[in-house]
């Protein structure tokens, strides 16, 4: 199928990647290339067919109700590139 | 010309579950505490971190679910809805869209003089996100987590209301439905339960909806109000100037009485919600659906007419008895231990209610024992502290708990019982105001009052204004 | 002979018999690692004073006469580095997650710290475990030590090339799409995925949450039984973690294939597959029926589906699980940016490379509004009846053979400019992880340049015993294999210096 221009643009903004000319067209390309190969999948029949999200059929995983995490506020700002007064610092978001 | 419009309103609530813990991971829920406190790598998006469901988030849930007459999604499922946004560490928040735990449920309300069923158009699970300090001094805004992973449900309305009065009937129907599962403590005021609400306004008549805006940060019965009136007239201006009404979400200044639109937020929402795939689905048996509507507690309508008839108390009062699950629970311990329910009730409604409001807190933050109040209403009866000393020692239960009767005697409260004392003390008062005394004689039967006044006060207040009253009028009248 | 060219279980049993410690092998390990590190740049981070501290307290144990059943106690071993090591940096290959230093280990990296595991560094890889020869790391490539014109193969190629130099003993990789197999089979070495939930993924740097798991690269099966004997186990942190009934796996190293029940899909053996590799894993399959295993060869659809399936079910959890990386928490931050949406960008823009971009573009493209049924949902369709076609496979047979991977180890370059080529390599890996299967391959030969082919065993879930059993037959009709320049002076091409 074809991928345009607007599709990338559309994606990217989504990915929150800020991709330059030459990375948008390369990408519409690949994307083009690898989305036509996808396609194949149209082939199969795969009516009555429940997507399978989880191979073991597992459910109902539960933990209690109980406090387990002990607090490390020193351990969680470690790798922060700015922190402020204890928190994550980032530009001021739009209200 | 002008037309009639109706107002059509739906909302989406979220509450904060009570539960110790969050919904993903062992960080306590407690409201405070320093920035980042109540954190783990899981609650903070480290990487390589996985969610693991508690159960008692599913429990709370679907006990909502039952009392608001939902039908349960038996199997259920997580679903990650994807944005930006720098409260949301994962950049997805877990939540449920394909399969929700509960779908066309109702609530029933009671407005002015008629009664309407308000359609639930579904209830799922979702974590909450963390806060936004926007910095005074500096152009940035600082992220705390500690709220990050708290779980909420949050409940979709259908568009079936079309006042003011029906969504605050709606909301406090819903408050008071899970404070009495016992499932969100439904305080506005510290943002444990939250509504957005979404309304369109159309002519009369029309079957069609309106275009729809969104409305958020109210933050108070009263702001939802005021918004829901400003933004019907914004709407109806609109309509009648001949535009049209731009579908946008807008945010509520109650300071300014008006609401702005929010700047849309630069991704597409197109949040590619799809099953996450670390946490198996959930599958809710009807075993596990028996046992918790089993331990549905006696909801409030049914409490209320249990109190007319075994208490005697009137309706209106078993209403303000019964708002809030706490106050009921106290009264009827109260109750139990005094015998007494009137008089239980009134403390409750009167005095309680006083201090509530003064402290400019809610009914279900009382924290005080029965058995405190149940003494406290023992001392009255007995004769042994006047009604002036009880409300002192009242305000004292309310705030720290006391005990009634060793404050009593602690702080000489107790009513001289020497009744040969009171009567010197007021032979003297008596004889010290003869002014007061020639006026009650001349005819002004409330001069006694003024030598009540002054005999407490000899007193200090250890007498009982009612037996000084009969004694000093018996011992003018004896004089004669 | 050289220490490093021990086993890791014959190190193991030197260590505790008193004739080696452990700071002996890891001063032997950082010497071999000094010597071949620049030809082959296996390790993004090495952690020798560390190594060394932990020998000497594992030592100290094992003198005292702990760690009795840990058989690989004091054993140096090495962790790709998507797996969270506490204090250690952690950066998937990538420059998002440059500095990133977790608070806290992985379950396995645990796991074998109670084992009496000693930490040489952490391997280079695929940036976030995303392609097939570990030239997408922002480290730079790794290079095959049987050939260091060519890839040893991806994303465990840090993990793979380290066992085949003799720069670990060991090590843990992860696999999503064929990423411990493949690299395994380019490098002569065996290497393990387990059953989807054996191993937990608690401290793995999520790729692919539905297909990831964590496994062994070792120089021989028994090796990878025993690290397995180490790593499996229920986790409550991981809700998609399983319990197995029995962890036993180094029972199952038995020379015994009679009986077995060989299945090769005939699909498996068609076009596109290096006619040099059919040889070899024919052979595979003969040596084990002269050993008594029945060998036949059925006809398994899907196989075609099972890549599409697999990019498309892989990019759109990827793209989910990537969207941490902001700039937000941790790691990379662009110095260069105005307002928020400007940092995020970006920071995001620059701090991942082009593989992972690709990935998180189509990843979006698949869940986004209009396409999610149209290629998520039917993924997920084709993904169910891949894993029927399996399950309808093992009712007849206990194991199924294949070989690992089309070809051996391309040029270094060669597949970069063509995405789709480069996905296409791995048909025969891939299906095994939408069905959450164990495989494991092991070497079965080299072709005429030399180098290395796998032949694969797959098995149905829960079943590793029968595939380290069948593996371990296998191994012991084969002659060692080593990498022939390893001691010589730094080759191109595979000439000897």
């Amino acid at each position: 199928m074809a991928i345009t221009d607007k599709t990338i643009d559309y994606v990217a903004a989504l990915a929150k990647l800020d991709l330059t000319a030459e990375e948008k067209a390369r990408a519409r390309e690949d994307l083009g290339n690898i989305i036509d190969y996808v396609d194949k999948m149209n082939e199969l029949d795969v009516t009555g067919v429940e997507p399978m999200s989880h191979v073991l059929g597992c459910s109902n995983v539960f933990r209690e109700d109980e406090v387990t995490s002990v607090p490390d506020p020193e351990g969680i700002l470690a790798n922060a590139p700015e922190t402020k007064d204890g928190g994550f610092k980032v530009p001021r978001t739009v209200v | 010309m002008s037309y009639e419009y109706e107002t059509v309103i739906g909302l989406e609530v979220h509450c904060e579950l009570s539960t110790r813990t969050k919904i993903f991971c062992g960080c306590s829920t407690e409201f405070g505490g320093a920035p980042n406190t109540h954190v783990c790598p899981v609650c903070a998006g480290m990487p390589g971190t996985l969610p693991v469901l508690n159960r008692k988030v599913v429990e709370y849930a679907l006990a909502a679910c039952l009392a608001l007459n939902c039908d349960i999604t038996q199997h259920c499922k997580f679903d990650r809805k994807n944005y930006f946004y720098p409260d949301l560490p994962k950049a997805y928040q877990i939540s449920q869209l394909y399969l929700p735990i509960g779908r066309n449920g109702h609530v029933d309300i009671e407005c002015e003089g008629y009664e309407k069923s308000i359609g639930i158009h579904e209830i799922h699970m979702e974590e909450d996100a963390g806060k936004l300090i926007h910095d005074k001094w500096e152009d940035c805004t600082v992220i705390d987590y500690n709220r990050c992973g708290v779980p909420l449900i949050e409940i979709v309305s259908e568009p079936d209301m079309s006042s003011a009065d029906e969504v605050i009937a709606y909301l406090e129907k819903l408050r008071r439905t899970l404070q009495y599962l016992g499932v969100s403590d439904c305080r506005m005021q510290e943002g444990s339960i939250r509504a957005d609400i979404n309304l369109s306004v159309r002519r009369r008549g029309e079957e069609k909806l309106g275009t729809r805006t969104e409305m958020k940060n109210m933050n108070s019965f009263k702001a939802i109000t005021r918004a829901i009136q400003a933004e019907t007239d914004r709407q109806i201006e609109v309509l009648e100037d001949g535009k049209r009404v731009t579908q946008e979400t807008r945010r509520w200044d109650d300071s300014k009485c008006a609401s702005y639109a929010m700047r849309s937020k630069e991704d597409a929402q197109d949040y590619r919600y799809f099953p996450d795939p670390d946490l198996p689905p959930v599958f809710i048996s009807d075993d596990w659906i028996a046992r918790v509507k089993a331990l549905e507690p006696e909801f409030r309508e049914d409490k209320c007419r249990r109190y007319v008839s075994e208490y005697g108390i009137s309706e209106q009062d078993a209403l303000v008895l019964t708002d809030s699950v706490r106050m009921a629970d106290i009264f009827e311990e109260t109750a139990k231990i005094c015998k007494d329910p009137k008089e239980a009730a009134n403390w409750l409604m009167v005095e309680a209610m006083r201090i509530v409001k003064a402290r400019e807190t809610d009914p279900s933050q009382m924290n005080f024992s029965p058995r405190h109040l149940a003494e406290l209403i023992a001392l009255v009866d007995a004769g042994t502290i006047n009604r002036a000393a009880a409300r002192e020692i009242f305000e004292k239960i309310f705030d720290e708990d006391i005990e009634p009767e060793s404050y009593a005697q602690e702080h000489g409260m107790k009513i001289e019982s020497d009744s040969a004392g009171l009567e010197k003390v007021i032979g003297e008062v008596i004889t010290a105001n003869p002014k007061s005394v020639e006026d009650y004689r001349a005819g002004k039967k409330k001069a006694v009052g003024f030598l009540v006044g002054q005999t407490m006060k000899a007193m200090n207040g250890r007498a009982d204004p009612g037996t000084v009253n009969k004694m000093i009028v018996k011992m003018l009248d004896e004089e004669r | 002979m050289d220490i490093t060219s021990l086993s890791a279980l014959e190190l193991g049993s030197r260590i505790k018999a008193g004739d080696i410690t452990s700071m002996d092998a890891v001063r032997a390990q950082f010497e071999k690692i000094k010597e071949r590190e620049d030809r082959y740049s296996c390790y993004i981070t090495l952690t020798q004073e560390q190594a060394l501290r932990r020998a000497e307290q594992v030592q100290r144990r094992i003198e005292a006469g702990e760690l009795r059943n840990q058989p690989l106690a004091g054993v140096p071993m090495a962790l790709k580095d998507n797996i969270c090591t506490r204090g250690v940096l952690t950066s998937c290959a990538s420059k998002i997650l440059e500095g990133f230093k977790p608070p806290y280990d992985a379950a396995v990296t645990e796991r074998l710290e109670a084992a009496g595991a000693v930490m040489l560094g952490k391997l280079n890889m695929d940036e976030f475990a995303m392609g097939s020869t570990t030239e997408t790391s922002c480290y730079g490539p790794v290079k095959n030590p049987w050939d260091t014109g060519r890839v040893p193969g991806g994303s465990s190629g840090g993990a793979a090339a380290a066992a085949a130099a003799e720069e670990t003993w060991y090590a843990i990789g992860s696999d999503t799409g064929g990423s411990i197999r493949q690299p395994s089979s380019f490098c002569g070495v065996t290497g393990m995925k387990p059953t989807y939930g054996a191993v937990s993924r608690y401290g793995l740097i999520a790729y692919a949450s539905s297909l990831d798991q964590i496994g062994p690269i070792a120089r021989n099966v028994s090796d990878c039984a025993a690290v397995m004997e180490i790593i499996a186990g229920w986790d409550k942190r991981d809700s998609t973690s399983v319990r197995l009934d029995d962890y036993k796996f180094t029972d199952a190293l038995v020379d015994d294939v009679k009986g077995l029940r060989i299945g090769i899909p005939r699909s498996y053996l068609g076009e596109g597959l290096d006619p040099e590799v059919k040889e070899a894993v024919i052979g595979a399959a003969k040596a084990l029926e002269a050993k008594g295993a029945a060998v036949e060869y059925f006809d398994m659809g899907m196989v075609d589906y099972a890549i599409p399936a697999y990019y498309v079910i892989a990019s759109a959890e990827a793209s989910s699980n990537l969207s941490r990386f902001d700039g937000v928490k941790y790691g990379y931050r662009t110095p260069d940016f105005e307002d928020l949406q400007e940092m995020y960008k970006k920071t995001r823009d620059d701090g991942f490379g082009m593989e992972v971009k690709r990935r998180m573009l189509i990843g979006a493209f698949v869940l986004s509004s209009g396409y999610y049924d149209a290629y998520y949902i039917k993924a997920l369709q084709v993904k169910a009846l891949i894993k029927k076609g399996f399950d309808e496979a093992f009712e007849k047979y206990d194991i199924i053979i294949g070989p690992t991977a089309p070809t051996t180890a391309p040029r270094l370059g060669e597949n970069l400019s063509d995405p789709l080529k480069m996905y296409l390599g791995d048909i025969y890996t891939v299906s095994v992880n939408l069905a959450g299967l164990p495989g494991i391959s092991v070497p079965c030969g080299t072709d005429s340049s030399g180098l290395p082919i796998g032949v694969q065993m797959i098995g149905q879930t829960f079943s590793e015993k029968t595939l380290l059993r069948a593996a371990y037959a296998f191994e012991k009709t084969m002659p060692g294999m080593r990498p022939p320049q390893l001691d010589g002076a730094a080759v191109k091409g595979g000439e000897q210096a």
